[in-house]
Protein backbone atom coordinates (compact mmCIF):
# COMPACT_ATOMS: atom_id res chain seq x y z
CA UNK A 1 0.00 0.00 0.00
CA UNK A 2 2.39 2.31 0.68
CA UNK A 3 4.00 1.32 -2.15
CA UNK A 4 1.18 2.65 -4.25
CA UNK A 5 1.26 6.17 -2.67
CA UNK A 6 4.55 6.46 -2.77
CA UNK A 7 3.96 5.52 -6.72
CA UNK A 8 2.33 8.75 -7.07
CA UNK A 9 4.69 10.92 -5.07
CA UNK A 10 7.89 9.62 -5.77
CA UNK A 11 9.36 11.83 -8.71
CA UNK A 12 11.33 8.57 -10.27
CA UNK A 13 8.50 6.06 -9.49
CA UNK A 14 5.68 8.17 -11.29
CA UNK A 15 8.22 8.63 -14.13
CA UNK A 16 8.89 4.85 -14.39
CA UNK A 17 5.95 3.69 -14.16
CA UNK A 18 4.39 6.18 -16.72
CA UNK A 19 7.11 5.22 -18.91
CA UNK A 20 6.65 1.65 -18.93
CA UNK A 21 3.11 1.89 -19.63
CA UNK A 22 3.03 4.07 -22.19
CA UNK A 23 5.59 1.41 -24.08
CA UNK A 24 3.42 -1.23 -23.02
CA UNK A 25 0.33 0.43 -24.40
CA UNK A 26 1.77 1.60 -28.05
CA UNK A 27 4.12 -1.78 -28.28
CA UNK A 28 0.84 -3.71 -27.50
CA UNK A 29 -1.48 -2.08 -29.66
CA UNK A 30 1.11 -1.99 -32.95
CA UNK A 31 2.35 -5.81 -31.73
CA UNK A 32 -1.75 -7.06 -32.94
CA UNK A 33 -0.80 -5.93 -36.75
CA UNK A 34 2.76 -7.65 -36.68
CA UNK A 35 1.51 -10.50 -34.77
CA UNK A 36 -1.57 -10.78 -37.33
CA UNK A 37 0.44 -9.98 -39.96
CA UNK A 38 3.34 -13.09 -38.93
CA UNK A 39 5.87 -9.82 -38.96
CA UNK A 40 6.98 -11.01 -35.05
CA UNK A 41 10.35 -11.99 -36.44
CA UNK A 42 10.58 -8.49 -37.81
CA UNK A 43 10.30 -6.94 -34.82
CA UNK A 44 12.84 -8.63 -33.17
CA UNK A 45 15.29 -7.64 -36.13
CA UNK A 46 14.53 -3.97 -35.86
CA UNK A 47 14.95 -3.89 -32.43
CA UNK A 48 18.40 -5.44 -32.22
CA UNK A 49 19.16 -3.33 -35.31
CA UNK A 50 18.39 -0.04 -33.25
CA UNK A 51 21.81 -0.80 -31.07
CA UNK A 52 24.20 0.01 -34.03
CA UNK A 53 22.09 3.16 -34.46
CA UNK A 54 21.93 4.57 -30.91
CA UNK A 55 25.72 4.24 -30.75
CA UNK A 56 26.26 5.81 -33.62
CA UNK A 57 24.04 8.47 -33.13
CA UNK A 58 25.70 9.03 -29.86
CA UNK A 59 29.53 8.86 -31.39
CA UNK A 60 28.60 11.58 -33.69
CA UNK A 61 26.54 13.63 -31.93
CA UNK A 62 28.48 13.02 -28.04
CA UNK A 63 24.97 13.73 -26.86
CA UNK A 64 22.73 11.67 -24.65
CA UNK A 65 19.46 13.82 -25.48
CA UNK A 66 16.89 10.56 -26.24
CA UNK A 67 15.87 12.22 -28.84
CA UNK A 68 19.08 11.77 -30.88
CA UNK A 69 19.50 8.12 -29.31
CA UNK A 70 16.39 7.51 -30.38
CA UNK A 71 16.64 8.98 -33.98
CA UNK A 72 19.00 7.30 -34.52
CA UNK A 73 17.51 3.77 -33.27
CA UNK A 74 14.40 4.58 -35.90
CA UNK A 75 17.02 5.51 -38.51
CA UNK A 76 18.91 2.66 -37.85
CA UNK A 77 15.48 0.30 -37.69
CA UNK A 78 14.52 1.58 -40.97
CA UNK A 79 17.58 0.79 -42.78
CA UNK A 80 17.44 -2.79 -41.97
CA UNK A 81 14.02 -2.96 -42.88
CA UNK A 82 14.80 -1.60 -46.34
CA UNK A 83 17.85 -4.25 -46.54
CA UNK A 84 15.59 -6.57 -45.92
CA UNK A 85 13.19 -6.13 -47.97
CA UNK A 86 15.77 -5.53 -50.79
CA UNK A 87 17.71 -9.30 -50.04
CA UNK A 88 14.21 -10.84 -50.20
CA UNK A 89 13.00 -9.31 -53.32
CA UNK A 90 16.55 -9.26 -55.23
CA UNK A 91 18.07 -12.52 -54.07
CA UNK A 92 16.81 -16.16 -53.28
CA UNK A 93 17.02 -15.69 -49.90
CA UNK A 94 14.20 -16.77 -47.96
CA UNK A 95 12.16 -13.96 -45.38
CA UNK A 96 13.63 -16.04 -42.48
CA UNK A 97 16.94 -16.11 -43.66
CA UNK A 98 17.03 -12.69 -44.67
CA UNK A 99 15.63 -11.14 -40.83
CA UNK A 100 18.46 -14.09 -39.29
CA UNK A 101 21.20 -12.40 -41.52
CA UNK A 102 20.02 -8.38 -40.98
CA UNK A 103 19.37 -8.72 -37.22
CA UNK A 104 22.70 -10.30 -36.37
CA UNK A 105 24.96 -7.91 -38.44
CA UNK A 106 23.54 -4.70 -37.01
CA UNK A 107 23.59 -6.34 -33.33
CA UNK A 108 26.97 -7.05 -34.01
CA UNK A 109 28.44 -3.95 -35.08
CA UNK A 110 25.95 -2.73 -32.29
CA UNK A 111 28.27 -4.53 -29.83
CA UNK A 112 31.07 -3.91 -31.41
CA UNK A 113 30.78 0.19 -31.45
CA UNK A 114 29.28 -0.26 -27.65
CA UNK A 115 32.65 -2.25 -26.75
CA UNK A 116 34.32 0.74 -27.89
CA UNK A 117 32.22 3.44 -26.37
CA UNK A 118 32.79 2.16 -23.12
CA UNK A 119 36.42 1.57 -23.27
CA UNK A 120 36.78 4.95 -24.59
CA UNK A 121 35.06 5.83 -21.06
CA UNK A 122 34.32 9.65 -21.46
CA UNK A 123 34.20 12.26 -18.48
CA UNK A 124 30.43 11.61 -18.84
CA UNK A 125 29.61 8.28 -18.12
CA UNK A 126 27.50 7.22 -21.92
CA UNK A 127 25.17 4.67 -20.09
CA UNK A 128 24.42 3.16 -23.63
CA UNK A 129 24.74 -0.40 -21.92
CA UNK A 130 21.47 0.33 -20.00
CA UNK A 131 20.28 -0.06 -24.16
CA UNK A 132 21.02 -4.16 -24.25
CA UNK A 133 18.27 -5.12 -21.48
CA UNK A 134 16.67 -1.35 -20.88
CA UNK A 135 16.98 0.16 -17.15
CA UNK A 136 13.36 1.67 -16.11
CA UNK A 137 15.26 3.52 -13.47
CA UNK A 138 17.28 5.74 -15.59
CA UNK A 139 13.70 7.76 -16.78
CA UNK A 140 13.57 10.92 -16.09
CA UNK A 141 10.56 13.45 -17.18
CA UNK A 142 12.06 14.33 -21.04
CA UNK A 143 12.07 10.72 -21.69
CA UNK A 144 8.30 10.06 -20.76
CA UNK A 145 8.00 13.05 -22.63
CA UNK A 146 9.54 12.06 -25.79
CA UNK A 147 8.01 7.84 -25.49
CA UNK A 148 4.48 10.45 -25.21
CA UNK A 149 4.77 12.10 -27.95
CA UNK A 150 6.07 9.53 -30.36
CA UNK A 151 3.73 7.06 -28.73
CA UNK A 152 0.47 9.11 -28.99
CA UNK A 153 1.61 9.58 -33.04
CA UNK A 154 1.99 6.44 -33.35
CA UNK A 155 -1.76 5.44 -31.94
CA UNK A 156 -2.86 8.15 -33.42
CA UNK A 157 -2.16 7.10 -37.07
CA UNK A 158 -3.01 3.88 -36.14
CA UNK A 159 -6.72 4.91 -35.09
CA UNK A 160 -6.95 6.74 -37.94
CA UNK A 161 -6.12 4.25 -40.21
CA UNK A 162 -7.49 1.31 -38.54
CA UNK A 163 -9.74 0.08 -40.98
CA UNK A 164 -6.92 0.00 -43.71
CA UNK A 165 -4.46 -1.79 -41.65
CA UNK A 166 -7.22 -4.23 -40.55
CA UNK A 167 -7.89 -4.73 -44.51
CA UNK A 168 -4.27 -4.77 -45.20
CA UNK A 169 -3.52 -7.56 -42.38
CA UNK A 170 -6.45 -9.73 -43.29
CA UNK A 171 -6.03 -9.77 -47.04
CA UNK A 172 -3.27 -7.86 -48.89
CA UNK A 173 -4.08 -8.43 -52.06
CA UNK A 174 -8.15 -7.44 -52.34
CA UNK A 175 -7.10 -4.27 -50.50
CA UNK A 176 -4.74 -3.55 -53.44
CA UNK A 177 -7.47 -4.77 -55.86
CA UNK A 178 -9.42 -2.23 -54.14
CA UNK A 179 -7.00 0.80 -54.83
CA UNK A 180 -5.68 1.10 -51.37
CA UNK A 181 -1.48 1.31 -51.70
CA UNK A 182 -0.82 -1.75 -49.94
CA UNK A 183 2.95 -0.88 -50.29
CA UNK A 184 2.35 2.73 -48.70
CA UNK A 185 -0.04 0.38 -46.07
CA UNK A 186 3.01 -1.55 -45.20
CA UNK A 187 6.00 0.64 -44.95
CA UNK A 188 3.70 3.19 -43.04
CA UNK A 189 2.81 0.00 -40.49
CA UNK A 190 6.52 -1.31 -40.34
CA UNK A 191 7.30 2.47 -39.48
CA UNK A 192 5.11 2.51 -36.59
CA UNK A 193 6.07 -0.63 -35.39
CA UNK A 194 9.80 1.35 -35.37
CA UNK A 195 8.36 3.57 -33.52
CA UNK A 196 7.08 1.25 -31.00
CA UNK A 197 10.12 -0.68 -30.45
CA UNK A 198 12.27 2.82 -29.95
CA UNK A 199 9.78 3.75 -27.38
CA UNK A 200 10.77 0.84 -25.36
CA UNK A 201 14.79 0.58 -25.91
CA UNK A 202 15.49 2.50 -22.82
CA UNK A 203 13.25 0.83 -20.67
CA UNK A 204 13.06 -3.14 -22.06
CA UNK A 205 16.24 -3.06 -23.75
CA UNK A 206 16.94 -4.13 -27.51
CA UNK A 207 17.58 -7.85 -27.12
CA UNK A 208 14.21 -8.07 -25.44
CA UNK A 209 12.01 -5.62 -26.94
CA UNK A 210 10.87 -7.71 -29.35
CA UNK A 211 8.70 -9.94 -26.80
CA UNK A 212 6.57 -6.54 -26.34
CA UNK A 213 5.74 -6.86 -29.27
CA UNK A 214 4.22 -10.72 -29.09
CA UNK A 215 3.55 -11.04 -25.79
CA UNK A 216 0.71 -8.63 -25.35
CA UNK A 217 -0.77 -9.32 -28.89
CA UNK A 218 -0.34 -13.23 -28.62
CA UNK A 219 -2.30 -13.07 -24.73
CA UNK A 220 -5.19 -10.87 -25.88
CA UNK A 221 -6.25 -12.94 -29.15
CA UNK A 222 -6.57 -16.00 -26.49
CA UNK A 223 -9.68 -13.89 -25.14
CA UNK A 224 -11.69 -13.01 -28.24
CA UNK A 225 -12.73 -12.69 -31.82
CA UNK A 226 -12.92 -9.43 -31.95
CA UNK A 227 -9.73 -7.21 -33.54
CA UNK A 228 -10.87 -4.01 -31.99
CA UNK A 229 -11.27 -5.96 -27.86
CA UNK A 230 -7.67 -7.87 -29.01
CA UNK A 231 -6.05 -4.19 -29.61
CA UNK A 232 -7.42 -3.03 -26.20
CA UNK A 233 -6.85 -5.70 -23.97
CA UNK A 234 -3.23 -6.07 -25.58
CA UNK A 235 -2.25 -2.75 -24.93
CA UNK A 236 -4.25 -3.35 -20.95
CA UNK A 237 -1.73 -6.19 -20.90
CA UNK A 238 1.30 -4.39 -22.00
CA UNK A 239 0.91 -1.47 -19.98
CA UNK A 240 0.32 -3.80 -17.03
CA UNK A 241 3.46 -6.09 -17.84
CA UNK A 242 5.55 -2.78 -18.33
CA UNK A 243 4.57 -1.36 -15.08
CA UNK A 244 4.70 -4.37 -13.05
CA UNK A 245 8.03 -5.36 -14.04
CA UNK A 246 9.58 -1.70 -14.31
CA UNK A 247 8.64 -1.14 -10.31
CA UNK A 248 10.17 -4.53 -9.49
CA UNK A 249 13.24 -3.82 -11.46
CA UNK A 250 13.55 -0.54 -9.13
CA UNK A 251 13.08 -1.80 -6.16
CA UNK A 252 15.72 -3.50 -6.48
CA UNK A 253 19.11 -1.40 -8.20
CA UNK A 254 20.80 -4.95 -9.46
CA UNK A 255 17.88 -5.80 -11.92
CA UNK A 256 17.62 -4.78 -15.43
CA UNK A 257 14.20 -3.91 -16.13
CA UNK A 258 13.55 -5.67 -19.62
CA UNK A 259 14.05 -9.37 -18.40
CA UNK A 260 11.42 -8.06 -15.66
CA UNK A 261 8.98 -6.62 -17.77
CA UNK A 262 8.88 -9.77 -19.77
CA UNK A 263 8.58 -12.39 -16.95
CA UNK A 264 6.10 -10.39 -16.08
CA UNK A 265 4.43 -10.21 -19.22
CA UNK A 266 5.31 -14.04 -19.67
CA UNK A 267 2.76 -14.83 -16.29
CA UNK A 268 0.19 -13.13 -18.80
CA UNK A 269 1.03 -14.78 -21.76
CA UNK A 270 0.54 -18.76 -20.00
CA UNK A 271 -2.69 -17.56 -18.21
CA UNK A 272 -3.94 -16.61 -21.06
CA UNK A 273 -2.52 -19.78 -23.09
CA UNK A 274 -3.80 -21.96 -20.29
CA UNK A 275 -7.00 -20.56 -18.98
CA UNK A 276 -9.10 -17.77 -21.36
CA UNK A 277 -12.51 -19.31 -22.13
CA UNK A 278 -12.03 -20.13 -25.50
CA UNK A 279 -9.09 -20.88 -26.59
CA UNK A 280 -7.14 -22.16 -23.40
CA UNK A 281 -5.21 -25.31 -23.47
CA UNK A 282 -7.05 -26.29 -19.90
CA UNK A 283 -10.31 -25.99 -21.24
CA UNK A 284 -10.01 -28.00 -24.30
CA UNK A 285 -8.44 -30.65 -22.45
CA UNK A 286 -11.51 -30.68 -20.41
CA UNK A 287 -13.54 -30.75 -23.36
CA UNK A 288 -11.29 -33.64 -24.63
CA UNK A 289 -11.83 -35.40 -22.14
CA UNK A 290 -15.17 -34.90 -21.37
CA UNK A 291 -15.88 -36.38 -24.97
CA UNK A 292 -13.88 -39.60 -24.43
CA UNK A 293 -15.91 -40.27 -21.50
CA UNK A 294 -19.22 -39.52 -23.38
CA UNK A 295 -18.06 -41.29 -26.24
CA UNK A 296 -17.15 -44.20 -23.64
CA UNK A 297 -20.78 -44.68 -22.67
CA UNK B 1 -31.86 -18.72 -51.18
CA UNK B 2 -30.58 -16.10 -53.41
CA UNK B 3 -32.63 -12.41 -52.71
CA UNK B 4 -32.42 -10.94 -56.09
CA UNK B 5 -33.42 -7.36 -55.39
CA UNK B 6 -30.50 -6.35 -53.41
CA UNK B 7 -27.53 -6.24 -56.01
CA UNK B 8 -30.03 -4.94 -58.55
CA UNK B 9 -31.48 -2.04 -56.78
CA UNK B 10 -28.37 -0.78 -55.93
CA UNK B 11 -26.69 -1.01 -59.10
CA UNK B 12 -28.91 1.59 -60.63
CA UNK B 13 -27.26 3.58 -58.00
CA UNK B 14 -23.48 2.61 -58.98
CA UNK B 15 -21.32 4.15 -61.26
CA UNK B 16 -22.61 3.95 -64.90
CA UNK B 17 -21.14 1.65 -66.94
CA UNK B 18 -18.41 3.31 -69.26
CA UNK B 19 -19.67 2.79 -73.52
CA UNK B 20 -21.25 -0.34 -72.27
CA UNK B 21 -22.87 -0.12 -75.92
CA UNK B 22 -19.49 -0.44 -77.72
CA UNK B 23 -16.63 -1.56 -75.02
CA UNK B 24 -16.60 -5.04 -73.66
CA UNK B 25 -16.02 -5.87 -70.34
CA UNK B 26 -12.55 -7.08 -70.23
CA UNK B 27 -10.06 -6.56 -73.21
CA UNK B 28 -6.65 -7.97 -72.49
CA UNK B 29 -4.08 -7.26 -75.23
CA UNK B 30 -0.68 -8.90 -75.76
CA UNK B 31 -0.44 -9.35 -71.87
CA UNK B 32 2.91 -11.29 -70.75
CA UNK B 33 3.48 -12.15 -67.15
CA UNK B 34 7.10 -13.58 -66.17
CA UNK B 35 8.61 -14.68 -63.07
CA UNK B 36 12.61 -14.30 -63.40
CA UNK B 37 13.01 -15.46 -67.07
CA UNK B 38 10.49 -17.76 -67.23
CA UNK B 39 6.91 -16.70 -69.18
CA UNK B 40 3.92 -17.19 -67.15
CA UNK B 41 1.28 -15.92 -69.18
CA UNK B 42 2.57 -15.25 -72.71
CA UNK B 43 0.93 -12.90 -75.59
CA UNK B 44 -2.86 -13.31 -74.10
CA UNK B 45 -5.33 -12.08 -76.08
CA UNK B 46 -8.45 -12.15 -74.72
CA UNK B 47 -11.89 -10.19 -74.89
CA UNK B 48 -14.99 -11.33 -72.48
CA UNK B 49 -18.35 -10.07 -74.00
CA UNK B 50 -20.95 -8.42 -71.86
CA UNK B 51 -23.08 -10.51 -69.74
CA UNK B 52 -21.22 -14.11 -70.08
CA UNK B 53 -20.62 -16.56 -67.36
CA UNK B 54 -17.01 -16.99 -68.11
CA UNK B 55 -14.55 -20.14 -66.62
CA UNK B 56 -10.53 -19.89 -67.47
CA UNK B 57 -9.45 -23.44 -68.06
CA UNK B 58 -6.00 -24.91 -67.92
CA UNK B 59 -3.88 -27.55 -66.29
CA UNK B 60 -1.84 -26.59 -63.09
CA UNK B 61 0.71 -23.39 -63.80
CA UNK B 62 -1.11 -22.46 -66.55
CA UNK B 63 -1.53 -18.86 -65.21
CA UNK B 64 -4.95 -19.14 -64.35
CA UNK B 65 -4.81 -17.08 -60.99
CA UNK B 66 -2.01 -15.13 -62.75
CA UNK B 67 -4.01 -13.97 -65.59
CA UNK B 68 -6.93 -12.71 -62.91
CA UNK B 69 -4.20 -11.18 -60.58
CA UNK B 70 -2.52 -9.13 -63.93
CA UNK B 71 -5.80 -7.68 -64.74
CA UNK B 72 -6.59 -6.43 -61.26
CA UNK B 73 -2.98 -5.07 -61.19
CA UNK B 74 -2.01 -7.21 -58.71
CA UNK B 75 1.08 -8.94 -60.25
CA UNK B 76 3.66 -6.82 -62.48
CA UNK B 77 3.37 -7.03 -66.30
CA UNK B 78 6.16 -7.17 -68.80
CA UNK B 79 3.85 -6.11 -71.75
CA UNK B 80 0.67 -5.50 -72.29
CA UNK B 81 -2.66 -3.93 -71.71
CA UNK B 82 -6.27 -4.36 -69.87
CA UNK B 83 -8.99 -2.64 -70.40
CA UNK B 84 -12.42 -2.72 -68.09
CA UNK B 85 -15.13 -1.66 -70.33
CA UNK B 86 -12.25 0.74 -72.68
CA UNK B 87 -10.33 2.12 -69.96
CA UNK B 88 -7.82 1.08 -67.65
CA UNK B 89 -8.53 -0.95 -64.31
CA UNK B 90 -7.07 1.64 -62.40
CA UNK B 91 -10.06 4.07 -63.69
CA UNK B 92 -12.66 1.43 -63.04
CA UNK B 93 -11.82 -0.30 -60.19
CA UNK B 94 -15.90 0.70 -58.47
CA UNK B 95 -16.85 -1.46 -61.47
CA UNK B 96 -15.05 -5.15 -59.95
CA UNK B 97 -15.52 -7.38 -57.93
CA UNK B 98 -12.58 -9.74 -56.76
CA UNK B 99 -13.27 -13.34 -54.93
CA UNK B 100 -9.65 -14.15 -54.08
CA UNK B 101 -8.84 -17.96 -53.16
CA UNK B 102 -10.29 -19.29 -49.92
CA UNK B 103 -7.30 -20.18 -48.94
CA UNK B 104 -5.19 -17.06 -49.77
CA UNK B 105 -6.09 -15.47 -46.35
CA UNK B 106 -5.80 -16.55 -42.54
CA UNK B 107 -9.28 -17.54 -41.69
CA UNK B 108 -7.79 -17.56 -37.90
CA UNK B 109 -7.84 -13.51 -38.21
CA UNK B 110 -9.81 -12.45 -35.53
CA UNK B 111 -13.17 -10.85 -36.92
CA UNK B 112 -16.43 -11.78 -37.65
CA UNK B 113 -18.78 -13.30 -41.30
CA UNK B 114 -20.29 -9.32 -41.20
CA UNK B 115 -17.07 -7.84 -40.89
CA UNK B 116 -15.33 -9.53 -43.61
CA UNK B 117 -18.29 -8.83 -45.52
CA UNK B 118 -17.94 -5.09 -45.22
CA UNK B 119 -14.61 -4.79 -46.55
CA UNK B 120 -15.97 -4.91 -49.77
CA UNK B 121 -17.62 -1.35 -49.08
CA UNK B 122 -14.00 0.15 -48.25
CA UNK B 123 -13.18 0.76 -52.04
CA UNK B 124 -16.15 2.87 -52.11
CA UNK B 125 -15.32 4.48 -48.71
CA UNK B 126 -11.63 5.22 -49.45
CA UNK B 127 -9.42 6.16 -47.26
CA UNK B 128 -9.89 6.98 -43.56
CA UNK B 129 -13.90 6.99 -43.60
CA UNK B 130 -15.40 4.06 -41.51
CA UNK B 131 -18.29 1.79 -42.62
CA UNK B 132 -21.37 3.13 -40.78
CA UNK B 133 -24.74 1.87 -40.53
CA UNK B 134 -25.50 1.82 -44.60
CA UNK B 135 -22.24 -0.33 -45.18
CA UNK B 136 -23.47 -2.82 -42.11
CA UNK B 137 -26.80 -3.13 -43.36
CA UNK B 138 -25.74 -3.70 -46.91
CA UNK B 139 -23.42 -6.32 -45.91
CA UNK B 140 -26.27 -8.33 -44.22
CA UNK B 141 -27.96 -7.93 -47.51
CA UNK B 142 -25.31 -9.40 -49.20
CA UNK B 143 -24.66 -12.09 -46.79
CA UNK B 144 -28.13 -13.08 -47.02
CA UNK B 145 -27.97 -13.60 -50.66
CA UNK B 146 -25.86 -16.47 -50.01
CA UNK B 147 -27.71 -18.20 -47.33
CA UNK B 148 -25.33 -16.33 -44.63
CA UNK B 149 -27.08 -14.00 -42.64
CA UNK B 150 -27.53 -16.53 -39.65
CA UNK B 151 -23.82 -16.25 -39.22
CA UNK B 152 -23.17 -12.27 -39.99
CA UNK B 153 -21.39 -12.53 -35.43
CA UNK B 154 -19.62 -15.81 -36.21
CA UNK B 155 -16.01 -15.40 -35.77
CA UNK B 156 -14.53 -16.77 -39.33
CA UNK B 157 -12.46 -19.87 -38.55
CA UNK B 158 -15.36 -21.40 -37.43
CA UNK B 159 -17.44 -21.70 -40.34
CA UNK B 160 -16.80 -24.94 -42.82
CA UNK B 161 -14.84 -24.03 -45.92
CA UNK B 162 -17.65 -23.66 -47.69
CA UNK B 163 -19.23 -21.16 -45.49
CA UNK B 164 -15.65 -19.35 -46.01
CA UNK B 165 -16.08 -19.75 -49.17
CA UNK B 166 -19.80 -18.02 -49.26
CA UNK B 167 -18.60 -15.12 -47.42
CA UNK B 168 -15.68 -14.01 -49.64
CA UNK B 169 -19.20 -14.44 -52.39
CA UNK B 170 -20.81 -11.76 -50.03
CA UNK B 171 -17.90 -9.65 -49.85
CA UNK B 172 -17.64 -9.35 -53.37
CA UNK B 173 -21.52 -8.64 -53.86
CA UNK B 174 -20.93 -5.96 -51.16
CA UNK B 175 -18.42 -4.86 -53.91
CA UNK B 176 -21.97 -3.99 -55.92
CA UNK B 177 -19.95 -4.57 -59.05
CA UNK B 178 -20.04 -4.85 -63.23
CA UNK B 179 -17.94 -7.48 -63.49
CA UNK B 180 -16.70 -10.59 -61.28
CA UNK B 181 -13.14 -12.26 -60.73
CA UNK B 182 -13.51 -15.23 -59.00
CA UNK B 183 -10.35 -17.28 -57.92
CA UNK B 184 -11.38 -21.20 -57.94
CA UNK B 185 -14.94 -20.52 -56.05
CA UNK B 186 -15.78 -24.20 -56.07
CA UNK B 187 -12.60 -25.73 -55.07
CA UNK B 188 -13.04 -27.43 -51.70
CA UNK B 189 -16.74 -26.81 -50.92
CA UNK B 190 -19.99 -28.67 -49.75
CA UNK B 191 -22.67 -29.97 -51.99
CA UNK B 192 -24.62 -26.78 -50.21
CA UNK B 193 -22.54 -24.13 -51.15
CA UNK B 194 -21.93 -25.38 -54.40
CA UNK B 195 -25.59 -24.97 -55.55
CA UNK B 196 -25.62 -21.40 -53.53
CA UNK B 197 -22.53 -20.45 -56.20
CA UNK B 198 -24.65 -21.87 -59.03
CA UNK B 199 -27.50 -20.01 -58.19
CA UNK B 200 -25.48 -16.86 -57.18
CA UNK B 201 -23.83 -16.94 -60.44
CA UNK B 202 -27.10 -17.31 -62.77
CA UNK B 203 -28.79 -14.47 -60.78
CA UNK B 204 -25.38 -12.17 -61.32
CA UNK B 205 -25.91 -13.04 -65.11
CA UNK B 206 -29.70 -12.41 -65.27
CA UNK B 207 -28.42 -8.85 -63.97
CA UNK B 208 -26.47 -8.47 -66.68
CA UNK B 209 -23.26 -8.79 -64.94
CA UNK B 210 -20.40 -10.70 -66.30
CA UNK B 211 -18.60 -13.00 -64.12
CA UNK B 212 -14.97 -14.50 -64.89
CA UNK B 213 -14.08 -17.74 -63.25
CA UNK B 214 -11.12 -19.81 -62.60
CA UNK B 215 -12.36 -23.06 -62.46
CA UNK B 216 -10.38 -26.40 -62.56
CA UNK B 217 -12.82 -28.99 -63.05
CA UNK B 218 -13.57 -30.05 -66.69
CA UNK B 219 -16.59 -32.44 -65.97
CA UNK B 220 -18.87 -29.52 -64.19
CA UNK B 221 -17.71 -26.40 -66.55
CA UNK B 222 -20.06 -27.03 -69.53
CA UNK B 223 -22.71 -26.72 -66.53
CA UNK B 224 -22.29 -24.01 -64.82
CA UNK B 225 -20.50 -21.50 -67.37
CA UNK B 226 -21.58 -20.49 -70.99
CA UNK B 227 -18.13 -19.40 -72.21
CA UNK B 228 -14.83 -20.70 -71.77
CA UNK B 229 -10.56 -19.79 -72.19
CA UNK B 230 -8.40 -22.35 -72.28
CA UNK B 231 -5.07 -21.31 -70.79
CA UNK B 232 -2.09 -22.89 -70.76
CA UNK B 233 0.56 -20.09 -70.51
CA UNK B 234 -0.69 -19.05 -73.88
CA UNK B 235 -4.02 -18.36 -74.54
CA UNK B 236 -5.62 -21.75 -76.94
CA UNK B 237 -8.77 -20.72 -77.37
CA UNK B 238 -11.22 -18.57 -76.18
CA UNK B 239 -15.28 -18.27 -77.01
CA UNK B 240 -18.46 -20.04 -75.94
CA UNK B 241 -18.73 -23.79 -74.70
CA UNK B 242 -20.12 -25.33 -77.72
CA UNK B 243 -17.70 -24.37 -79.95
CA UNK B 244 -14.86 -24.10 -77.84
CA UNK B 245 -14.88 -26.66 -75.44
CA UNK B 246 -13.39 -29.47 -78.32
CA UNK B 247 -11.48 -32.49 -77.67
CA UNK B 248 -9.04 -30.95 -79.92
CA UNK B 249 -8.42 -28.03 -77.91
CA UNK B 250 -8.54 -29.93 -74.62
CA UNK B 251 -5.33 -31.72 -75.52
CA UNK B 252 -3.59 -28.57 -76.84
CA UNK B 253 -4.47 -27.02 -73.45
CA UNK B 254 -3.46 -30.27 -71.44
CA UNK B 255 -1.30 -32.48 -73.86
CA UNK B 256 2.02 -33.13 -73.13
CA UNK B 257 3.16 -29.77 -71.49
CA UNK B 258 1.69 -31.27 -68.24
CA UNK B 259 5.02 -32.18 -66.25
CA UNK B 260 6.96 -28.42 -67.44
CA UNK B 261 3.58 -27.07 -66.18
CA UNK B 262 4.02 -28.19 -62.90
CA UNK B 263 7.76 -27.81 -62.55
CA UNK B 264 6.79 -24.14 -63.23
CA UNK B 265 4.23 -23.47 -60.98
CA UNK B 266 6.45 -24.87 -57.99
CA UNK B 267 8.81 -22.06 -58.52
CA UNK B 268 6.17 -19.68 -58.81
CA UNK B 269 4.75 -20.79 -55.80
CA UNK B 270 8.00 -20.61 -53.75
CA UNK B 271 8.54 -17.16 -55.33
CA UNK B 272 5.32 -15.88 -53.88
CA UNK B 273 6.26 -17.69 -50.19
CA UNK B 274 9.35 -16.12 -50.27
CA UNK B 275 8.01 -12.33 -51.05
CA UNK B 276 5.13 -12.42 -49.02
CA UNK B 277 7.36 -9.80 -47.01
CA UNK B 278 6.44 -6.77 -49.05
CA UNK B 279 2.97 -7.25 -48.41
Amino acid sequence: MGGLIELFTDYTLRNVALGSALLGVVSGVLGCFAVLRRQGLLGDALAHAALPGICLAYLLTASKTPVVLLLGAAVAGWLATLLILQIVKHTRISEDGALGIVLSTFFAFGIVLLTFITKRSDAHQSGLDKFLFGQAATLVEEHVITMAALGGAALGMVALLYKEFKLLAFDAPFAASLGFDTNVLSVLLTSLIVIAIVIGLQTVGVVLMAAMLIGPAVAARQWTDRLGVMIILAALFGAGAGVAGALISVSDKGIPTGPMIILSLTVIVLCSLFFAPARGLVWDALRRTRQRAALAK
Amino acid sequence: MIAQSIVEERSSTAVPRMDAAVANPVEINDLTVAYRDNPVLQDIDLTVPEGKLAAIIGPNGAGKSTLIKAVLGLVPTVAGSVRIYGKPYAQQRRLIGYVPQRNSVDWDFPTTALDVVMMGTYGRLGWIRRPGKAERDFAMHCLAQVGMDGYADRQISQLSGGQQQRVFLARALAQNAHIYFMDEPFVGVDAVTERAIVALLRELQRQGKTVICVHHDLDSAPDYFDWVALLNVRLIASGPFETTFTADNLRKTYGGTMKAAIEHFQHFEEDRRGSRIEN
